[in-house]
């Protein structure tokens, strides 16, 4: 048992193609630690494997997936986090999580998260706060935060979840795991209640390098009901770097600077990390993203206004919650909305319907998606001189629970490092990068659009210089 | 600072129904947020494209074949007053101002 939970995701399916391991086994002793959660990681648990087993040289080799709430599964409650939609079974499974169960990640169970994966803390769900495995006094960040958690505990071998501003990247820092946030366009859309469709990103959380470039590969490509999704350029394929000759980092003034606010012990976790860079061969060298300061408020305006559109369809009439049916329409819209959704649900709701109305519209929201372009050029033009961008993934590391909770805009400061790569739509992986105060650090690099082969390669060969061990959380 | 009569007119469009705390907490929540992200309004972007699609993509038409849907039971199953094949809804009411 303790064997088996030792093993990465891609070393275990390699044992079960070696017949070495029973993919049943494999289930059934991850099963009963999820079943046993402690850390409310998880909000729904399968009752055993599925029904069919994966093919004997299944990619996935059966290693079970836990998947963030908000991917709807056929039969199995899919609440996004919310109350209002308690116990909710959809009809259908999300595109990406079939494509992992095809591939031999059966579903292990669904994942607690921030409430339409809005928060940086997971304190925003409905169903109660996840603790952070390495100390859980704190929380694990968000919105993934029960994937972060339950891969960190060594609850689950892997983990799907959802990024619109970083919340695969972020929690995956702030539990000591890997966390990647794939090109927009390169997984499909299709089955996640969405949250903000111009930025939302499935992506993987887990243990390491190797195991994000295995799933990230079964999860790509164009999907006919996503119009939005795209045909992945190249093959990826598992990363192998052992140094980073002739790799060019670019260090953004703009984000690693004063104004970030990044935490002492993060930087010099960050600058250690960057002396080990150059020692495998890369150059490491300041770049300018001159309006990456302002991409936190154009993302939150951006973000807001797509969620208040995309949260109407929640109104008491096709599924989820209704309350006061027997009042007139217009009072149970009301009612079902005001009772069903949390405190930040509604401040974003409200922000974005603001941002969205009449005589304000080009003021906020048509501003926002001019910032959006200027920052996308950014990136442009430090990619012209750099390969990758690196930066802190979050500013601080794990904080207390309830320690932010009563000011939004300090919350909303945890994106800092992250939101300008969701604006750009670029991808972006976050990788364990050692320990401040007993807790641990995200190191984030960003690449140009679909350079995730090579992203991964040069997180890879980081990876190993820095050796990383995360086993004191899956104690 | 956003006033109380501006934030029962975007809750209205919004189809929330706020208690008088929460008018509130949201006016004053709001108007801390907007003061931070009024600073984008400060910037020269004039001439500057606003951002429609981030990866650009062209021809993402499908062809337009009839296919069958989810059965009409399945997407009922979830919903709180299944009538008659269709969603039951309350009476629209006398009309509201």
């Amino acid at each position: 048992m303790s064997d088996l939970l030792d093993l990465t995701a891609a070393a275990a399916a390699e044992r079960v193609r070696a017949k070495e391991i029973d993919p049943g086994e494999l289930f059934e002793a991850y099963r009963e630690r999820a079943a046993a959660d402690e850390l409310n990681a998880f909000t729904w648990v399968a009752d055993g494997p599925p029904a069919e087993a994966p093919a004997a040289d299944a990619a996935l080799g059966g290693a079970p997936l836990a998947v963030k709430d908000l991917f709807c599964t056929e039969g199995v409650p899919s609440q996004s986090g919310s109350r209002i939609l308690e116990g909710y079974r959809p009809p259908y499974t999300a595109t990406v999580v079939a494509r992992l169960h095809r591939a031999g990640a059966p579903l292990l169970g669904k994942t607690n998260q921030d409430e339409f994966a809005m928060g940086s803390s997971t304190e925003n769900s409905g169903f109660g706060p996840v603790l952070n495995p390495w100390d859980r006094t704190r929380v694990p960040g968000g919105s993934s935060g029960g994937s972060a958690a339950a891969v960190a505990a060594g609850l689950a071998p892997w983990a799907l979840g959802t990024d619109t501003g970083g919340s695969i990247r972020q929690p995956a820092a702030l539990c000591g795991i890997v966390g990647l946030k794939p090109t927009y366009g390169a997984c499909s859309r299709y089955g996640m209640i969405a949250f903000a469709s111009s930025l939302d990103q499935a992506g993987p959380l887990t243990r390491d390098v190797t195991d994000a470039a295995l799933l990230l590969g079964q999860m790509v490509g164009h999907d006919r009901r996503d119009s939005t999704s795209l045909e992945f350029p190249g093959e990826l394929t598992l990363p192998s770097a052992e140094d980073l000759k002739g790799i060019r980092l670019g260090v953004p003034e703009e984000l690693t600077g004063s104004e970030g606010g990044v935490e002492a012990g993060v930087r010099e976790r960050f600058e250690a990390t960057l002396r080990l860079a150059e020692q495998l061969g890369a150059s490491v060298e300041p770049c300018r993203l001159p309006h990456a300061p302002h991409a936190l408020s154009a993302y939150y305006l951006i973000a807001p206004a797509e969620a208040s559109s995309n949260l109407a369809r929640f109104d008491g009439v096709r599924y989820g919650l209704r309350v006061d049916g027997d009042a007139d329409l217009l009072s149970m819209y009301e009612r079902t909305r005001s009772q069903g959704f949390g405190a930040e649900v509604k401040r974003r709701i409200m922000l974005g319907t603001y941002a969205l109305s009449s005589g304000y519209y080009e003021a906020y929201y048509g501003t926002a998606q001019k910032v959006r372009t200027k920052i996308s050029e950014d990136f442009r033009e430090a990619f012209e001189g750099f390969d990758f961008i690196v930066t802190p993934t979050s500013p601080w590391t794990a904080f207390e629970l309830g320690s932010k909770t009563a000011d939004p805009l300090a919350m909303y400061l945890n994106d800092f490092c992250t939101v300008p790569m969701s604006l750009a739509g670029i991808p972006a992986v976050s990788i364990p990068c050692g320990l401040s105060e007993g807790l641990p650090v995200g190191f984030q690099l960003a690449g140009p659009a679909f350079s995730e082969g090579r992203l991964l390669d040069v997180a890879y060969a980081l990876e190993q210089a820095i050796g990383f061990d995360g086993s004191e959380a899956r104690r | 600072m956003l006033e109380r009569a501006q934030v029962l007119h975007v809750a209205r469009l919004a189809r929330l129904e706020l208690s008088d705390d929460e008018v509130e907490r949201m006016a004053d929540e709001l108007s801390k947020v907007l003061d931070h992200i009024e600073k984008i309004r400060e910037l020269d972007l004039r001439g500057v494209q606003p951002t429609s699609h981030v990866i650009d993509v062209a021809g993402v038409l499908r062809a337009d074949e009839p296919e069958p849907s989810l059965p009409v039971e399945a997407v009922l199953a979830s919903a709180p007053e299944p009538l008659e094949g269709g969603f039951g809804v309350p009476s629209p009411g006398p009309a509201t101002a």
